[in-house]
């Protein structure tokens, strides 16, 4: 589903953040992504959401190879894959519905066909009440909820969540790693980049791939 | 003052949302220099709708000429050595009238060309004095071509004193004087369009640089770029409405006042003149269509070059 070969990142002339990675992320499987502060979790999963391309190395997602793809496939791919990022990017002008429901409004589906799931969703990650609210009043950790949301919504074939739970009380987190662990289990690979050990013992078995100066340890 | 501040906010939400049936548009209004850009626009419309107008105004008032005057000539006839100048006049009208091509023959009295030096000489002139010259209107077919030649030389032959004045070199020069007018309006409403189109170029890449952040959004989210290509398009064919409405407005405007103006200068001398070149101001149906036609041109335009824009720089975007 996601196949890294040899690939490398700097930004701009800086020092090479990533080196030689290959590894793969294959269909209906769970992991953690880790590391040190700065050792280029985020980086990583921008490579894999193509808002970054590698500087060098081969980058395979969902059977197609990044360096050659036009951009009706770039959208169709986006569309199977949802996002949490670590700084949440909900829009700040519209309400928390309408954030959620963003990823279907934009592939132009009528909004009479959402409405309901879209508010079962926000009842379910704990934020029912506030569904009219913007984000600029929530705190962290209801605009982390929100981003979840939305990154579920579209029940992708891949999700990537950047810190989704660094906001959030022990509990609160418990409860949304079940809710990525059961999406896991209806068929969605999850890969969750954190450094909450605590998190990642509430689901041991799970992979985990490990990113320090550069390289990518990974534990099965 | 911040409660005030944030219930403004939400009303302007309130109204965008009413303004986009219901649903919040992804692009807020607010982000985009919406007042500098319709006034811009208004402007360029404006200008445009003049430019637009007045080519109209000119061209219509050529082809007046050309169908009134071109249908006509005129034969002088001059008074020589004290001898009565009614038996040239006759003679001369005679000959007129037996040229093909000619539909009807008049010849002014005496008191009629009295009448027409009235205004520049005054009443009260012993014109008996003055060696006035008697005119002869020739008016000719439509759509045929007169032998004007011929009733020249037979003029120069037979009444020495009469002369052949063809007025449809003037009008020539004239209808080719209005066609360099009107090239010269077309040109300046293209520069004027091509302006518009700039400043709307400008204002959308200040608008997505301002939105950087909600492109990004719906980017990930798997909105392609012809869905984020609307979203800007819509809000700037708005803003093109509302430009392309006020400046078609003001310039409609402008000539009914012009329009009206003239009317009530008409009975002064400059009036006239004004009248004579530009058939008074007054602007057709047709002169006013073209200009809604460019101001629903530029509304368009400006839908579209924002849209052109949008794509164009999404394309360098990842
Ligand atoms: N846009 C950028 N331009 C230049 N350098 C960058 C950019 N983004 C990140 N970096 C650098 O790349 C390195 C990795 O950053 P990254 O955000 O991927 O780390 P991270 O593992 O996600 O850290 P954290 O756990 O704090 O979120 C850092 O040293 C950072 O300074
Ligand atoms: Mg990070």
């Amino acid at each position: 589903m996601v196949r890294f070969e040899n690939v490398g990142l700097r930004y701009g002339m800086g020092p090479e953040i990533l080196r030689d990675l290959s590894f793969s992320i294959e269909p209906r499987s769970f992991q953690f992504l880790t590391g040190p502060s700065g050792a280029g979790k985020t980086t990583l999963l921008r490579l894999i959401l193509l808002s970054l391309r590698p500087t060098r190395g081969l980058i395979g997602l969902f059977g197609h190879d990044v360096s050659r793809l036009d951009k009706d496939t770039l959208t169709g791919l986006r569309r199977r894959m949802g996002v949490v990022f670590q700084d949440f990017r909900l829009l700040d002008h519209l309400t928390l519905y309408e954030n959620v429901a963003l990823p279907l409004r934009v592939q132009g589906k009528d909004e009479s066909s959402y409405r309901a799931e879209v508010t079962e969703f926000l009842r379910w990650v704990g934020l029912g009440e506030r569904i009219h609210a913007f984000p600029p009043v929530l705190s962290g950790g209801e605009k982390q909820r929100a981003a979840i949301a939305r990154a579920l919504i579209v029940k992708p074939d891949l999700l990537l969540a950047d810190e989704p739970t660094g906001n959030l009380d022990p509990s609160l987190a418990r409860r949304l790693l079940r809710l990525f662990m059961e999406l896991n289990r209806l068929g969605t690979a999850v890969v969750i980049a954190t450094h909450d050990i605590a998190l990642m013992d509430q689901h041991d078995d799970a992979r985990r791939l490990v990113l320090g100066e550069g390289r990518l340890h990974i534990y099965e | 003052m911040r409660a005030a501040r944030i219930l403004l906010a939400i009303k302007t939400r309130r109204d965008e949302r009413r303004a986009h049936g219901g649903a919040m548009p992804l692009v807020p209004a607010a982000s985009i220099s919406g007042r500098a850009l319709v006034t811009v626009i208004a402007i360029m419309t404006f200008l445009a709708g003049l430019t637009a107008g007045a080519a109209q105004l000119v061209a219509s008032a050529s082809s007046d000429w050309r169908s009134s005057v071109a249908t006509e000539i005129t034969i002088q006839v001059r008074p020589v050595g004290g001898r009565p100048v009614d038996p040239d006049v006759a003679r001369a009208a005679g000959l007129a009238r037996a040229t093909e091509g000619v539909e009807s023959v008049r010849a002014y009295t005496r008191e009629e060309s009295e009448r027409l030096l009235e205004p520049w000489l005054g009443t009260g002139l012993a014109f008996d004095e003055l060696p006035i010259p008697r005119l002869i209107v020739v008016k000719l077919k439509d759509g045929q071509t007169a032998d004007l030649a011929g009733l020249r030389k037979a003029l120069s032959d037979q009444v020495r004193n009469a002369v052949l004045d063809d007025h449809r070199v003037w009008v020539q020069r004239l209808a080719t004087m209005a066609q360099t007018i009107v090239v010269i309006a077309l040109c300046v409403l293209a520069l004027v369009l091509v302006a518009t189109a700039l400043a709307v170029a400008f204002a959308t890449r200040g608008a997505m640089a301002g939105n950087r952040d909600i492109i990004e959004v719906l980017h990930f989210v798997g909105a392609s770029d012809g869905y984020i290509a609307d979203e800007f398009q819509s809000h700037f064919l708005r803003l093109g409405f509302e430009g392309g409405a006020l400046g078609g407005g003001a310039a409609v405007l402008f000539f009914i006042v012009a329009r009206a103006a003239t009317a009530a200068w008409t009975a002064t001398p400059g009036g006239d003149q004004i009248e004579a070149l530009f058939g008074s101001f007054a602007l057709g149906w047709a002169g006013y269509l073209s200009v809604v036609v460019v101001a629903i041109f530029t509304a368009l335009l400006t839908g579209l070059v924002s849209r052109g824009t949008v794509r164009r720089t999404l394309r360098t975007i990842a």
